[in-house]
């Protein structure tokens, strides 16, 4: 042998290299937590910070006076102009004014009108009150529209600032509480636009997907479960359901466009229709944490109440059903997490267009929330990437809480037999 | 035995009980039924207009456009290759992210992190996979394709505001869960006993890892790895928002490429006469996307249940 | 009996051992074992000798294999486990700062009860240990490891002609003897062994017990083992544990003919258990 070296030195001589490999080794795995956490802390974070500011709007304080003509011609837009004029009197020029207006919102009307309604007695009156004013103004106040720019590369001009400028030395413009963001429906204009339709939108659709989805996927685990005998059929529904967990969720949407629109002919844009394709996407989910849960149950508890005399559909509901419900809804709860977060297949029948009234009924046209951030990314407004992340914030807000719920009920209702 | 009339109520009650939940669980499968016929039904009939062959090789895809006016029915080229295209290219950049990170992840967790960590980790991970995709979709369009763009401009490389990179990364993200709680589950699954032969050979952690138990999970990563695949092919709502319109035949990531669902979604919203070739060829597409992603997912099935019953 | 040839060697008279500076091997000096707050062993002395066949028994939940487990430090990975006293390898301290667990254990050794042959060839398998510790300068030197360790363990003849074969293919009692040929490929110097036929049929522990006396000569062998018969057929030295004690330890035929504690007594008579 030419090597004179001893099994022991060659293993010590190797050792420094082989800890370095473990200490990079290491190294990867930490690297790849990071990088998926820190993604995750990224995305939230620039949402977070977007979104935040759709839930404050700027208002403008302008000293309105209900003229009778105007309140006559419900012109109340005209209100609005009569006050901005009076507000900045030394605008003079035609084109000006015109620009002056267009601080304001084109809704800031219809919180007059709104007003005039609730109160009749202030025709003829004049009032100070809170308006909105437009989306580039609301940006501009938000610092989201730099100031520093040239004129010419900025939606907000040299003039348009100097009066939101006096307007901020007199302390008559400020951001408050955007509650129409919460009350009311869809907008072309940001500062007007509301998620309430969307949030209306995907109630019912869940409704209708829990209404279905929920005795369809506990009957079948029940089945599967308690009383299918092991053959063939069976396995072919164990085999299907499985698969059918993992078909994209945009085929359902076909699905239902094919069979639900143009087979049996229900509306467009209905909540209906959207829930019944919810309801087939996340059956599979409920089935298997349904099967999960009646498995969980000791065979014990079943031979006690069949050696009691009670038959097996008794055992099943009122011995097994019961202590299974725990886990049967938190599985359920997570499908319907799933099933709110979804978007892909309501594209697919129409729950995509512009609704501007808030859904009441089933077959009223609607979105969903999700669709309706979907719809907003697509808006090149830059007030609207903020109610964009808004609406993200509130979705995610809903999937939390009811993540949470999900795993509080494991929790407390998690048996030891 | 004398059956009182009670008792025989009470028996039909129950055969109707049970009646009533065979047929609940006939549901799943006629749901897959209606998928299948739905899908094959408007395919064939898009397939009596344009010619399969047109449409699984043809590399020209523009819905759009009228060839020739006179002609019914045709109304643009439907050779689906370059959203096929489009699917892969996109799909594998999301695995090329989410394979290595998941796996790391799942192997770090495992092996090394500190239990404490582990249970800290772990939901962090879910959160990923319990966001929309709507979200992963605002997300790429609004702030990595704009952030790879610039980054891409400083460093001399002209990439699309729709590239093929934005919408990958984005959706390897989206995948990373899905593949480091799989591989989770397989690695938990190699019995202790390999861990405990390799180390008493005095194999350090690494070396136990990469040439043990990663070897011997292999099949059931392999299978997390088909099983994600399926998912990144049939996404829909992060292409549809980050990736582009246009089918260009392109293996640059830096360039835009469409999708499959992309153009489903595209060619079924807004206006529609339903018996178009234009929306037909979105069942055609979903038809594809439905068969592809079943044999994915029956094959990963396979491969885990076996690589499950091989430690049982 | 055979055997007495080998008790004979006194722990008293380290001049006639093999290792003749240090007969003893491996020496534990009051070690104390913890799982959490669970004290698994209880201050165990065990001076055991070279080149001899040390056998552990006890009844169930004793300790043996936490005790051998403790000689490669095969404890560290088990989380709340805690090791305190001493043990010498070769006079060393296994436990004192400094110490290497990836070279002790390719000095020592381990098989378990359950075979568990890697999910590689058999070739592979047994090549495992030199590789990732680089004891084979070329392709050639580790044909020449794998094929000698195989041989040693006995289980060349059977697969000499299959030895891209996977490792788990083979029969119990031969995969059994692929991890013996396993862990002598990095020639340790000793062997511990947890129950190693336990989960074998009469045949194949006959073998892997005529091997272990062959390996006798080149190794300390260390086993724990539920069998009477077994640890009076192959060992020399027999420690008897109970609930955490040493309670008895010496030349196999003497715990066996004329036990000194009635525990043991009690043990080797078959009633307690
Ligand atoms: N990882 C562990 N965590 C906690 N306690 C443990 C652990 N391993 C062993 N023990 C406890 O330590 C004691 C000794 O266990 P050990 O495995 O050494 O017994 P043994 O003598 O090998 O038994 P057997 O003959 O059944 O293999 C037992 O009471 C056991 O419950
Ligand atoms: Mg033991």
């Amino acid at each position: 042998m030419t090597d004179q070296l001893s099994n022991s030195e060659r293993i010590q001589a190797g050792l420094a290299r082989r800890y370095r490999a473990e200490k990079r080794f290491r190294l990867y795995g930490i690297i790849a937590v990071v990088l998926a956490v820190g993604f995750l802390a990224v995305m939230l974070s620039a949402i977070g910070a977007r979104g935040f500011g759709a839930f404050y709007q700027t208002h403008a304080s302008l000293e309105v006076t209900f003229d009778e003509e105007l309140v006559k011609d419900k012109d109340w837009q005209g209100i609005v102009k009569v006050a901005m004029r009076k507000s900045f009197p030394d605008v003079k020029a035609r084109r000006d004014k015109r620009k002056l207006y267009k601080l304001m919102s084109s809704g800031a009307g219809f919180d007059l009108q709104g007003m005039y309604k609730a109160d009749p007695e202030l025709l003829g009156q004049t009032r100070t009150v809170w308006l909105p004013t437009s989306d580039d103004i609301d940006m501009l106040m938000k610092g989201q529209i730099d100031r520093v720019l040239a004129e010419d590369d900025r939606r907000v001009s040299d003039k348009e600032i100097t009066w939101v400028d006096q307007w901020i030395a007199s302390d008559r413009i400020e951001l408050q509480f955007n509650t129409r963001f919460f009350t009311g429906g869809d907008s072309r204009e940001p500062e007007l636009a509301g998620i309430l339709g969307a949030v209306m939108g995907s109630l019912l659709s869940l409704t209708v997907c829990l209404a279905l989805s929920f005795p369809l996927g506990v009957m079948t685990a029940v089945y599967l479960e308690e009383f299918a005998p092991k053959n063939k059929w069976t396995d072919i529904i164990e085999v299907n359901i499985n698969n059918l967990a993992a078909v994209p969720s945009i085929v359902f949407g076909l699905l239902g466009l094919a069979m639900f629109l143009n087979f049996f002919g229900m509306p467009r844009s209905a909540p209906l229709v959207g829930g019944m394709v919810l309801a087939l996407m996340t059956l599979p989910t409920i089935i298997i944490a349904g099967r999960a849960a009646l498995r969980a149950v000791p065979p014990s508890i079943r031979e006690a109440a069949l050696g009691m005399g009670a038959s097996p559909i008794q055992t099943v509901t009122h011995h097994v059903l019961p202590l299974a419900m725990p886990g049967m809804l938190t599985g359920t709860i997570i499908g319907m997490a799933q099933a709110l977060g979804e978007s892909a297949p309501l594209l697919m029948i129409g729950m995509v267009a512009f609704i501007v009234d808030v859904p009441a009924a089933f077959t009223d046209p609607a979105t969903a929330l999700p669709v309706q951030i979907y719809l907003w990314a697509d808006s090149p407004e830059r007030a609207f990437s903020e109610r964009t992340s808004g609406a993200i914030i509130v979705l995610l807000g809903f999937l939390i809480t009811m993540n949470i719920i999900a795993v509080f009920m494991r929790k407390s209702f998690e048996r030891r037999w | 035995m004398y059956v009182t009339p009670a008792r025989r109520a009470k028996k039909a009650v129950e055969a109707v009980i049970k009646g009533i939940l065979i047929t609940s669980s006939t549901v799943a499968i006629l749901t897959t039924v209606g998928i299948v016929a739905s899908l094959l039904f408007e395919a064939m009939r898009f397939f009596g207009e344009i010619p399969f062959v047109d449409f699984m090789f043809g590399t020209e895809w523009s819905p759009q456009t009228a060839i020739r006016e006179d002609q019914v029915g045709a109304s643009g080229s439907f050779g689906a290759v370059p959203l096929f295209a489009g699917t892969l290219l996109i799909s594998a950049i999301a695995l090329a992210v989410a394979a290595p990170v998941g796996l790391f992840a799942a192997i770090f967790l495992a092996e090394y992190a500190h239990p404490k960590l582990r249970n800290w980790v772990k939901p962090i991970l879910e959160i990923l996979a319990g966001i929309p995709t709507v979200v992963y979709g605002f997300f790429a369009a609004l702030v990595v394709a704009p952030w790879l763009r610039g980054t891409g401009e400083v460093a001399g490389f002209d990439v699309s505001s729709e590239s093929a990179l934005a919408a990958g990364l984005v959706m390897g993200v989206m995948i990373i869960p899905l593949i480091s709680s799989l591989s989770d589950d397989v690695i938990n699954a190699v019995p202790q006993s390999m861990r405990d032969g390799s180390f008493g050979l005095g194999a350090t952690k690494s070396e136990t890892i990469r040439q043990v138990i990663i070897p011997a999970a292999l099949p059931g990563i392999m299978g997390g790895m088909l099983l994600a695949a399926s998912r990144a092919i049939g996404e829909t709502m992060i292409v549809v928002m980050a990736a582009g319109l246009a089918a260009n035949l392109t293996a640059n990531p830096l360039q835009a490429v469409t999708t499959v669902t992309v153009q489903i979604v595209t060619l079924l919203t807004g206006d529609q006469e339903f018996d178009s070739a234009k929306t037909l060829a979105a069942f055609a597409l979903g038809l594809m996307l439905f068969v592809t992603t079943l044999v994915l997912n029956v094959v990963a099935l396979h491969i885990v249940n076996k690589y499950r019953e091989q430690y049982d | 009996m055979e055997l007495a040839i080998h008790t004979e060697v006194p722990e008293s008279a380290p001049g006639l051992s093999v290792a003749a500076s240090n007969p003893h091997k491996v020496t534990a000096k009051s070690v104390d074992v913890y799982y959490g707050d669970k004290q698994a062993l209880k201050s165990i002395n065990l001076d055991i000798p070279s080149n001899m066949v040390t056998a552990l028994i006890g009844p169930s939940g004793c300790g043996k294999s936490t005790f051998l487990r403790c000689l490669n430090r095969m404890n560290d990975v088990v989380d709340g486990c805690r090791v305190e006293g001493e043990i010498k390898l070769d006079g060393e301290n296994i436990y004192a700062k400094g110490v290497d667990v990836v070279h002790l254990r390719a000095r020592v050794g381990m098989v378990f009860q359950k075979p568990n042959p890697f999910p590689k060839s058999i070739y592979d398998n047994v090549a495992y240990g030199p590789k990732i510790h680089g004891l084979a300068r070329s392709r050639a030197d580790m044909d020449e490891i794998v094929l000698n360790s195989l041989e040693k363990a006995g289980l060349l003849a059977e697969v000499r002609d299959r030895l891209d074969a996977p490792g788990t293919g083979l029969s119990g009692g031969q995969q059994q003897r692929l991890c013996i040929a396993r862990a002598i490929a990095v020639e340790p110097e000793v062997i511990l062994m947890d129950e190693p036929c336990s989960a074998l049929d009469p045949i194949a522990t006959a073998k892997i017990e005529e091997l272990i006396d062959e390996l006798k000569e080149n190794y300390t062998i260390i086993m724990v083992t539920h069998s009477m018969q077994q640890a009076a057929r192959v060992s020399q030295k027999t420690a008897f544990f109970h609930l955490g004690d040493l309670v008895e330890y010496g030349d196999t035929q003497g715990i066996f003919t004329n036990p000194k504690d009635e525990r043991t007594q009690a043990y080797v008579t078959g009633r307690i258990g």
